[in-house]
């Protein structure tokens, strides 16, 4: 029969607490605003990310002495405003984020599912694959490959998509062996269903609020390794306003204009936060839902 | 007349690991069991929690492929036997109608699933069929179109059942279809079963561990006592005079709503069996009252018992 | 005399919309079996999670009284109700496999129930869990001290929450459907081994149950719930003898019993479902499904009395009926 009550121990009060509530909010607070602000900000902001103004170098910020009326967060060391691209480097992050999960997912889960559904054979070259991925430094064949290929957007969410799917693989196919040999998936095999219809309609549905969890924790990686390969050089091209390499054209300016990379890097921060929160909260929900 | 379900020298092992740095352990789940089950008529096997008849149910419907042993189901092996041909013939019953039914789904399509499985009915005709054997099974129309955790555990039950029927199959593996149920709920389930019975000729396996419940339903009893059937019988036969001690233990053990009857000690002791130790002898020796120093070395045989059964003890 | 445990119209609301439980009421005496029982879903696991303070999230109790030997167990801070928990009252879950930590050896969970609760060295409260387990019929309990959960029969693990449950010598022991997973002869041993610590350590108990046979073998006193109420309140053998309330009536005819089973035709059943219970929702839950049910089910129902201490919820006067034939 089932339980609709979670409970862990015979003498411990129920999980979830409120504090963790709280961050799933903000989270989805955060990733919602930055989002919205990615995609329609353009339109509020009174100037193009592109168009440079070298009488305006390096204005400062609204908080700060100096500041230029129009230029709500300032300019950059070729006039750029600031808030512009800021709100356009948001578009990049996420951007790469969704296509380097979508990439890793399809890759990862399709692994994953097929391991942990057929074992034997099939599982163990699952295994094989993981672990040699998991072998690979990311970090050193991100910039060997981007390095040698020349820097583009497509470039780096291929190499982060085809880096970033072992995570996935190891979750789906744990899940998936978990559910395998539960009654409904039997009952569907019993009832003549085909393994295209087992994997995609009976096993995915049921695993996919764990693989929403490695999701967020994936993008966030994403954008971090986007903004670190950006911050090399490595990464998005110039004039694209990716928020790395904000912080990569800013570093030169930092001891006398500190904000230049301030700005870039809280946004950095806060949006892999608030993906971090939001997986958190996913966990946290999930995990009082049993596994059955 | 070929039986409905035949079952010959049936085995099957799982490998465990003991734990960490333990050895692995062979767990014999169903060692060595043959039976027959004539078409239209009902098989129940009854026997202590982890005997192996969930896995006898799963080898059936061939879900687990046997160490060793033959199921012949309508005479032919299922692993000869296509999917879809297969879905035609035999259909199961789960016990838990709350893991049996995928929570993502909506209960018409679950319900259908046989039915687009095969590839051969039209959309109209799908839905004219889940119409139909919805209403049959007692619910709305209204509850197909809701989604399983909106149901109460005994519509589960009911819509399982719908999807083990809508594509007439001639045999359905009950595994403790009410056991989850309460009482009023399992009359509801259980009267169902036996009217869809008698209107299509359906064969049943039918496991339980209540046994007021299998008395109801069984033309025939078979007792499971740790991978092994030790006593089968005509119903009444085997309720009447049961043979083998396990199976006097366990119509002792059954409550009857009597009050002030107290709990009766069946005087099994206390040891639970283990799959994975199966002691020497008559497997049921540890336990039993009326062991004989031959119980302990000698495994009795088969022995022919009045009218239809057998039995496995020395000194039945 | 007062009892050991009293609910008082205990009403449990989840996110404020649906009322799982609405207007319980029983005493638990002390050293009694109060058996619950009533159709699945009826509110029995969220009455007991309730009396613990243990309701999941979005869980809302309140009641006009729920007392435990004296003590308002609904003005106690969590902290002291942790103290309460595990030592004075325990409870036995539904599903043992989820109550036990699958992380941890059955040894250390036990030891440290008493060491929270009561102090005192590891050593004594492994020797104490050793005692314990012997008690409760575990056979080489040293051994299964170091085993984790899953290394142990459904019917081992029924035992350790229960040795487990006994750790602190409670007054009350919750038992919720401790069987229902367990086939017929495990079952007997478990409800036998309950029967026996009533009886040697004066222990109370409210055992949660859909089995009727269990109710009739154990129980002192039932208490028959219905869609959130506790519609029917008897000693047991005064329940079976003579039931009044038309949904303790069905229940009793529903049950099979193993030598009077009639082949050929079909089991008592009570037709119908349980209707969603809305906020506005008044008379009696059970007239939809009621054979008896008019015009006045749909108002305010009374309790009426049916002797000293048997009364029940319908608008039906009391019927003195015949000894059932045996
Ligand atoms: N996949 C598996 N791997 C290892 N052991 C298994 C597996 N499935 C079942 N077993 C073991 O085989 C034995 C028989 O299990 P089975 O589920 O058939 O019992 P059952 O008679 O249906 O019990 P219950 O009445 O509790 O449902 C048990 O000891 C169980 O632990
Ligand atoms: N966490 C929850 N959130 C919302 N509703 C709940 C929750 N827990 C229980 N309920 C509802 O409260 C009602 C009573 O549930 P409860 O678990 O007490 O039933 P029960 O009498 O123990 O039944 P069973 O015999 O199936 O165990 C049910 O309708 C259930 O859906
Ligand atoms: S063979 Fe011996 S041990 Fe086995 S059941 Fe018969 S009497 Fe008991
Ligand atoms: S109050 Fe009316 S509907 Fe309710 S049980 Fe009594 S007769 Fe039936
Ligand atoms: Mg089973
Ligand atoms: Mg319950």
């Amino acid at each position: 029969m089932s339980e609709p009550i979670a409970i862990q121990g015979p003498l411990q009060a129920p999980l979830t607490s409120r504090v963790g509530m709280t961050g799933f909010a903000i989270g989805i607070a955060i990733v919602g605003i930055i989002a919205v602000a990615a995609l329609i900000g353009n339109q509020f902001v009174p100037h193009d990310p592109f168009t440079q103004d070298l009488g305006n170098r390096l204005k400062p910020p609204f908080w700060m002495e100096g500041t230029q009326a129009g230029h709500l967060l300032g300019t950059d060391q070729l006039g750029r405003d600031y808030l512009a691209r800021l709100v356009y480097g948001a578009r990049i992050s996420l951007l790469i984020g969704i296509m380097t999960v979508i990439t890793s997912g399809v890759i990862g889960i399709t692994l994953g599912v097929l391991g942990g559904f057929f074992g034997g054979r099939v599982d163990d070259a699952v295994l094989f694959a993981i672990t040699t991925r998991l072998s690979i430094p990311v970090v050193l064949v991100a910039l060997a490959v981007v390095g040698l290929m020349g820097s583009g957007l497509g470039l780096v969410v291929a190499t982060l998509g085809l880096l970033l799917w072992d995570r996935f693989a190891v979750v789906a196919r744990a899940t998936t062996m978990q559910i395998r040999n539960l009654d409904y998936v039997n009952a569907a095999r019993c009832a003549g269903a085909s393994t295209m219809h087992l994997l995609v309609k009976e096993i995915v549905p049921n695993i996919a609020s764990h693989l929403a969890v490695v999701a967020t924790l994936e993008m966030a990686l994403a954008i971090l390794l986007e903004a670190a390969l950006s911050f090399l050089g490595l990464g998005v091209p110039p004039p694209l306003p990716s928020w790395g390499l904000m912080i990569a054209e800013g570093k030169d300016y930092m001891f006398f204009s500190a904000w230049v990379i301030m700005i870039p890097g809280v946004a950095l921060f806060v949006l892999v936060l608030g993906i971090n929160l939001v997986g958190d909260g996913l966990r946290n929900l999930l995990g009082s839902e049993r596994l059955r | 007349m070929t039986s409905a379900i035949e079952v010959r020298n049936l085995r099957c092992e799982f490998r465990v690991n003991g734990g960490w740095f333990a050895a692995e352990k062979r767990v014999i789940a169903v060692d060595d069991v043959t039976f027959r089950v004539p078409a239209g008529s009902v098989l129940g096997i009854v026997g202590e929690s982890g005997c192996g008849k969930s896995t006898l149910a799963r080898l059936i419907l061939g879900l687990l492929k046997p160490t060793a042993g033959t199921v012949l189901v309508d005479g032919k092996r299922l692993f000869d036997l296509d999917r879809k041909a297969r879905a035609r013939l035999i259909q199961p019953v789960f016990q838990d109608p709350f893991a049996s039914l995928n929570p993502r789904h909506r209960i018409k399509d679950i319900v259908a699933l046989p039915l687009t499985a095969q590839g051969t009915f039209s959309r109209a005709e799908i839905e004219r069929r889940v119409a139909q054997i919805l209403e049959r099974v007692g619910l709305s129309a209204a509850m197909g179109e809701r989604m399983p955790a909106q149901l109460s555990g005994g519509q589960r039950q009911r819509a399982a059942i719908a999807r083990a029927l809508v594509l007439e199959p001639r045999i359905v593996i009950c595994d403790e279809p009410t056991s989850a149920l309460d009482v009023s709920v399992q009359a509801q389930i259980l009267n169902l079963l036996a009217d869809l019975r008698r209107d299509l000729g359906l064969t049943y396996l039918f496991i339980s561990h209540n046994l007021a419940v299998v008395e109801h339903v069984a033309s025939e009893v078979a007792v499971m006592y740790l991978g092994r059937i030790v006593e089968r019988n005509e119903t009444d036969a085997l309720f009447r005079a049961p043979g083998h001690p396990y199976t006097q233990a366990l119509l002792q053990s059954v409550l009857t709503p009597e009050p002030g009857r107290g709990v009766p000690d069946i005087g099994l002791g206390d040891a639970m069996p283990d799959p994975s130790n199966i002691p020497p002898g008559c497997r049921f020796n540890p336990r039993c009252r009326i062991a004989v120093e031959r119980c302990r070395t000698v495994a009795p045989s088969p022995m022919a018992r009045p009218p239809q059964g057998m039995v496995e003890c020395h000194l039945a | 005399m007062s009892a050991l445990l009293e609910v008082e119209d205990l009403v449990v609301t989840f996110g404020g919309r649906s009322a799982a439980v609405r207007g319980a009421s029983f005493r638990v005496e002390k050293g009694e079996t109060h058996c619950l029982v009533g159709e699945s879903g009826c509110g029995k696991s969220v009455t007991a999670l309730s009396i613990m303070n243990l309701l999941a999230r979005g869980g809302q109790r309140s009641a006009k009284r729920m007392s435990f030997a004296g003590t308002d167990l609904l003005s106690l801070s969590d902290r002291e109700m942790a103290r309460l928990r595990g030592n004075r009252i325990s409870m036995i879950f539904q599903e043992p496999m989820t109550s036990l930590n699958p992380a941890f050896t059955v040894g250390s969970q036990m030891a440290e129930v008493l060491t929270r609760h009561k102090g005192g060295t590891r050593a004594a409260a492994l020797e104490r869990s050793v005692e314990l387990m012997g008690r409760v019929g575990i056979t080489a309990p040293e051994m299964r001290l170091g085993q984790f959960p899953h290394q142990l029969s459904g019917g081992l693990r029924q035992r350790v929450m229960i040795a487990m449950a006994l750790m602190c010598d409670p007054q009350l022991l919750v038992a919720d459907e401790p069987t229902t997973a367990l086939d017929v002869t495990v079952q007997a041993q478990i409800l036998r081994l309950l029967a026996t610590l009533k009886r040697e350590l004066g222990l109370a108990i409210l055992l949660i149950t859909h089995d009727l046979g269990i109710v009739a073998r154990v129980a002192d006193r039932v208490s028959v719930m219905y869609a959130g109420e506790v519609v029917e309140r008897a000693p047991t053998a005064e329940l079976f003898r003579s039931p009044q309330h038309p949904y303790t009536r069905g229940l009793l005819s529903c049950v099979p019993v193993p030598g009077r089973v009639q082949r050929d035709r079909p089991l008592g059943s009570i037709p119908g479902v349980v209707p969603a219970i809305g906020p506005g929702f008044a008379g009696c839950a059970f007239r939809s499904r009621c054979s008896q049910a008019d015009a006045t089910c749909e108002h305010e129902i009374p309790r009426r009395q049916a002797g000293g201490t048997h009364d029940y919820l319908c608008r039906l006067a009391p019927q003195v009926s015949e000894p059932q034939p045996a």
